[in-house]
């Protein structure tokens, strides 16, 4: 049967409706090239778990002072009102310290998993979260392979608490509250070119102080944050079977078919719609 | 909606006997029948109970009401009401697939209570998921525009459960103008059918697989038995029987409920619908069972089956997919009507369990502490459920849905 005027005119209708809409749902580029990120290398073996960083981290953010003192084999986590903690951890060489707050991804997952954008990796390398955009879905603390965003369940007007690389301090020129306090040179900020250049010499020059590792290079694509550490980053509670492509493409595939099938499936349906039409011999049709 | 209504406004106010529109309305929002039913007596309290639970909930946080934790931030409202409820909402999509694309009329009776049905599954359970926000009123930001978060598979799914609310409420609306006797209007809307079936259609298999894509990020924190890179896929086809079981269960109700209202040639089609719907949902069923078996193998698993949680993912497969589906078989080949009522119950109790174990039970099945809803979130889930069933009976009483169109209407859409 031939196309008449009506059918027509839907089928443009419904093909230009898929069009429009399909171009929006395209995965957007994440990854901007004119700035380098930044990012800040924490060496363990420096650590002195003086918590320095976590005082400085409440008083910099106006959060409430951290609570409750270092020990051996207790893990502290962060929470809605601390954006980072140290631990420290009973290792095959003695005890060592771990710091732990948001490790901003090159590629987050929690940006990826923002339907407004609230989450967001600025060009800086920061992964900030912005208040007036966000709606407290909550899809970012799924999404987040280390569990770093943390929901103020107890508020009529709840934020998603994380470190955000201070980045108002770094807006102003000034650098990270917890590498500027820290005492004991643990933190150093930087480039993360520069800072993978460091880390590297750090290893190289003491090859028996250090493992051969440096956490965050490559794990879920590789983070702001870098660790060193003199044992394996498994006895200091890091997740070591994180993979090392980053968290968004497992979802780009399904996100890429989606144009396809918007395209596709009207066209197939009202084809399969006409082919029916023609071998049904009743007349009460719809048309 | 509301512009055309008013645009109809005059047409509708002569085709009421000269009675003004707001004067009908006000008649038809009276209660009809017997108020003090048992379903009445049950459910009046605890929708009363939920509406304070919500507005605790609003005023003092979700912590008071729920049992939410930092690991697990997603619990009952978002695994039970949206991702299990929209999942038993793909009826609709199915069915106009049938009737309007595969053209088998035999269908067409039931179609408008399905459609129905699943658009205000949509309203009501993706309208719990404003419950669930933190921050509601920044629930504009992804459609207005000023921020679209374009690489969120969320973004795609509140877009789409938006789209395809307005598709299921322009497939819905021939009944409405029938009900209001705007004849002018009821021509337009049902004019639009078609691409509203279409549009519809393309969004359902978009999002129903979307719902499954959301999880795919969270890899490390989902049971590896539940977790795989084809959760999308099998979030869509399970859809189709899991909205098909809900139409036979549906169905089976409302043929009791409504009994009055449906015309003697439906009432006896009614079996002949169920038979024929019990053979797609055994195919369906079969090449999910089949997919499952696939994603099995190919993820080497073998070790985690004699574990309690192997045992769960077990009876899953074995007790409320294998079954059913044999039980489908069966009774399409004996015409058996009461097990295909069996089959279609175990049917939707084993689309709950799928749905909750990727998205709770198995979701950080290593935590600590397990997140188990508390009895407030179980009853604001009732409350809701319970409030879609009185519109929907109030929608049912009034309008044109099971029972045949007026005298005036000469095509059938």
């Amino acid at each position: 049967m031939t196309l008449n005027r009506r059918n027509f005119f839907k089928v443009i209708g419904v093909t230009g409706a898929t069009l429009a809409i399909g171009k929006q749902l395209r995965a957007a580029p994440k990854t901007e090239n004119n700035i380098e990120f930044s990012g800040v290398l924490y060496d363990s073996t420096r650590c002195v778990g003086c918590q320095t960083c976590e005082s400085s981290c409440a008083e910099a953010n106006g959060l409430p002072a951290p609570v409750g003192t270092i020990q051996a084999g207790v893990v502290r986590k962060t929470d809605e009102s601390h954006r980072t903690v140290v631990n420290a951890f009973n290792t095959s060489k003695g005890e060592a310290y771990l710091k732990k707050q948001c490790m901003h991804c090159n590629e987050p997952a929690c940006t990826a998993a923002c339907l407004t954008q609230a989450m967001y990796k600025t060009k800086e390398g920061a992964v900030i979260w912005r208040g007036d955009k966000c709606m407290g879905c909550r899809y970012c603390m799924v999404s987040c392979p280390f569990d770093i965003p943390k929901f103020e369940y107890h508020s009529a007007n709840p934020k998603i608490e994380k470190c955000n690389m201070c980045y108002n301090r770094l807006k102003e020129g000034k650098i990270p509250a917890c590498v500027e306090n820290c005492p004991a040179e643990a933190l150093v900020f930087g480039t993360r070119r520069e800072l993978i250049k460091e880390a590297r010499k750090r290893i190289n020059d003491n090859p028996e102080q250090y493992v051969d590792h440096i956490y965050g290079e490559h794990e879920a694509g590789g983070t702001g944050f870098l660790y060193l550490s003199a044992v394996p980053f498994d006895e200091l509670g890091c997740n070591t079977s994180l993979q090392s492509k980053s968290y968004p493409e497992l979802s780009k595939g399904f996100l890429y078919s989606v144009p396809t099938v918007f395209v596709l499936w009207p066209a197939i349906l009202l084809g399969i719609r006409e082919a029916t039409k023609n071998n049904n011999s009743n007349a009460d049709e719809n048309e | 909606m509301q512009m055309k209504m008013s645009n109809t406004d005059y047409t509708i106010a002569k085709d009421n006997d000269g009675k003004s529109i707001w004067r009908f309305l006000a008649g038809e929002l009276k209660p009809r029948g017997k108020f003090l039913t048992p379903f009445n007596i049950i459910s009046i309290p605890v929708m009363i109970l939920g509406l304070v639970l919500i507005v605790i909930r609003f005023w003092k946080g979700l912590g008071s009401i729920t049992n939410l934790t930092q690991e697990v931030p997603w619990g009952l409202w978002i695994g039970f009401d949206v991702v299990t409820g929209v999942a038993f909402a793909g009826g609709a999509y199915v069915l106009t697939f049938m009737v309007y694309i595969l053209n088998m009329q035999k269908y067409h009776s039931i179609v408008r209570i399905t459609v129905l049905n699943g658009f205000l599954a949509y309203v009501f359970y993706a309208g719990a998921l404003l419950l669930d926000l933190g921050r509601p009123w920044n629930v504009v930001n992804p459609i207005i525009g000023n921020s679209f978060g374009t690489s969120s598979v969320l973004f795609l799914v509140a877009w789409h459960f938006l789209l395809y609310m307005i598709a299921q409420l322009i497939e819905f609306s021939p009944a409405i103008a029938e009900w209001l006797g705007a004849k002018r209007a009821r021509k337009i809307l049902s004019g639009m059918t078609i691409a509203a079936v279409i549009f519809g259609i393309t969004l359902s298999t978009l999002h129903q697989s979307g719902l499954g894509a959301l999880y795919l990020m969270a890899k490390d924190k989902i049971h590896p038995l539940w977790y795989s890179e084809f959760i999308p896929v099998l979030f869509f086809v399970s859809s189709i029987f899991a909205g098909l079981s809900m139409v036979i269960f549906e169905g089976s109700i409302s043929q009791k409920v409504f009994f009055k209202q449906i015309s003697e040639g439906n009432h006896k089609a009614h079996n002949g619908i169920l038979t024929g719907l019990s053979k797609i949902c055994a195919v369906a069923m079969f090449a999910y069972f089949f997919l499952q078996v696939l994603v099995f193998i190919h993820g080497k698993r073998w070790d985690l089956l004699s574990t309690p949680m192997g045992y769960w993912y077990l009876l899953e497969m074995f007790g409320f997919v294998f079954l059913p589906m044999m039980l489908f078989f069966y009774s399409y080949r004996r015409n058996n009507i009461f097990m295909i009522k069996v089959a279609a119950i175990l049917t939707m109790l084993g689309v709950i369990m799928n749905r909750l174990n990727v998205t709770v039970i198995g979701f950080r099945w290593d935590a600590a502490i397990r997140y188990v809803p508390t009895w407030m979130e179980l009853a604001v889930t009732l409350a809701v459920i319970f409030t879609e069933i009185w519109i929907f009976r109030w929608v049912i009483n009034r309008m044109p849905v099971l029972r045949e169109s007026p005298s005036w209407v000469n095509d059938k859409n």
